[in-house]
């Protein structure tokens, strides 16, 4: 499994072969608390590096997440759509977001790395 | 994903230090560090609730007594509750109101037989304690008492738990309040809360406190709950949180409050802001506060748009989230009079697109008061 990489924004890229998957981190589901609807983008948007392209909501709250990298939808996950429960028990695994293609590889490596995204969250503390 | 990076200078309740030993996550509200969740989670707080016991500190509300001869009729200049008829022993609902006929806060007033005992929201208290004082005639006292806690102990358990320590609780009915010796420590208990589920609000004084609330942590079934879980239990209860959904605009009949207005007061019209009243309960109030029930899985939260279905803005939600107990959304809020008809299709107005939803009933989870 590739690496993940990490955005100040508290979301993961994943990228494999030319497609790369986004979700939200582990302190991110945290933070939120029990998520309860997720807004996914549709197959076919292309989105802007920064932009607000699906939503999370939790008991308490609504929150963006961002497209870390442009790209170009090709999948959202209707399993979280389902059961949003799975960003809470498996942040980085089965509750994935959404699937980005045509995106820009050095893009992608120049977000932080796992050492780099804890360091960061320890700044946050 | 935001991060919340205020650092203001917060106050906190006496429990602050068992809060951080529960692991509750501390968040601002009303100006002090308040428990928003424990490790539970607030789902699994408001549900543990409904269950079985959940144990709330509320000590950044305001309480106060007010003794004197002639409390209850100065009282009642500033609300439209009957607090002369409030016999010894019970509690009551009411609002206090500004001179325009809006609502300064909502309280709850207790006959404790020498004294009325006051307890007010947390983020209004210094208003309603200068404007209680400025009606008070010679020989009636508002004491503030800062040096007071008060723990909430809410659902089906939590009676059956507390009364192991002091029998009598049990035998209060809903707002029936009395004072009793818990665990060595002078509680005033009332058998109310904010939840709509069965339980009690005791005030204790500050320096027990904390030994108060590891007494009741200690019983069968009760475990710590945050602001996350109050919110979300009363609103599916129903239950108006001031600076949401009730504010110095709104008025007790716009906002569905006409019941707190004792029969008395509704022929005599002796309160500030009485015209406004009188004026909407002859001709019917602009709006109302109604339940609103969004379809599918969707919340919608306060401030959001509200449309008749396929029409023009009809109001505005005030309190919306997620309901664990009903398992869906569920919200709140203001709708034009004649829009706000039972079971009328509304469009919820979520960052751009309409969102199917109706009028609902309130409460979204039936009472379970001990009447």
């Amino acid at each position: 499994m590739a690496e993940l990489r990490f955005t100040k924004d508290h979301e993961w890229v994943r990228l494999e072969g030319d497609v790369a998957t986004i979700g939200i981190t582990d302190h991110a589901q945290n933070a939120l608390g029990d998520v309860v609807f997720v807004d996914l983008p549709e197959a076919g948007r292309e989105v802007a590096e920064g932009e607000a392209c699906a939503v999370v909501e939790s008991v308490k709250a609504a929150s963006d997440v961002y497209a870390p990298v442009a790209g170009r939808v090709v999948e959202s996950n209707a399993g979280v759509a389902e059961n949003p429960a799975l960003i809470n028990s498996d942040p980085t695994g089965d509750g994935w977001f959404f699937k980005l293609t045509a995106v820009d590889e050095a893009a992608i490596a120049a977000l932080m790395d796992e050492a780099a995204y804890a360091a960061f969250l320890e700044t946050l503390a | 994903m935001a991060e919340n990076t205020s650092s203001e200078t917060l106050l906190e309740t006496p429990l602050a230090s068992l809060h951080r030993e529960l692991g509750g996550r501390m968040v601002p509200f009303a100006g002090y560090s308040m428990p928003v969740q424990y490790p539970l989670g607030i789902m699994g707080e408001h549900l543990h609730t409904r269950a079985a016991a959940g144990l709330f500190d509320v000590s950044h509300m305001g309480q106060a007594e007010l003794v004197g001869e002639g409390a209850a009729a100065a009282l009642e200049k500033l609300t439209p509750a009957d607090v002369q008829a409030l016999k010894p022993g019970r509690q009551r609902y009411g609002v206090l109101m500004t001179e325009t006929g809006g609502i300064l806060d909502d309280f709850m007033v207790a006959n404790l037989g020498d004294r009325l005992f006051l307890v007010l929201n947390a983020s209004r208290k210094h208003l309603d304690i200068p404007a209680i004082e400025a009606v008070l005639p010679t020989g009636v006292r508002l004491n503030p008492l800062p040096d007071r806690a008060l723990i909430a102990l809410q659902g089906p358990a939590a009676v059956a738990a507390i009364a192991t320590l002091a029998p009598g609780i049990a035998q209060l009915t809903f707002m029936g309040i009395g004072q009793f010796t818990i665990a060595g420590i002078p509680a005033i208990v009332s058998r109310s809360g904010y939840t709509g589920e069965d339980g009690v609000e005791v005030s204790v004084p500050a320096d027990q406190a904390e030994a108060f609330a590891r007494a009741l942590l200690a019983l069968p079934g009760v475990q710590p709950a945050g602001l996350g879980a109050r919110d979300s239990l009363r609103l599916e209860a129903g239950l108006c949180l001031y600076g949401n959904d009730l504010d110095e605009t709104t008025s007790p009949v716009e906002a569905n409050l006409v019941w707190s207005i004792g029969k008395r007061r509704r022929m005599a019209f002796d309160f500030l802001g009485a015209e406004r009243v009188r004026e909407e309960l002859d001709n019917g109030p602009k709006r109302l506060r109604v339940g609103i029930l969004p379809e599918g899985r969707q919340p919608a939260r306060g401030h959001t748009p509200v449309h008749a279905r396929g029409g023009e803005a009809v109001g505005e939600i005030t309190s919306g989230g997620f309901g664990p107990s009903v398992n869906g959304p569920v919200a709140m809020g203001y709708l034009a009079r004649a829009a706000a008809t039972d079971n009328a299709p509304l469009d919820l107005m979520v960052r751009g697109k309409a969102l199917p939803g109706r009028v609902a009933a309130l409460p979204f989870t039936p009472h379970r008061y001990a009447r």
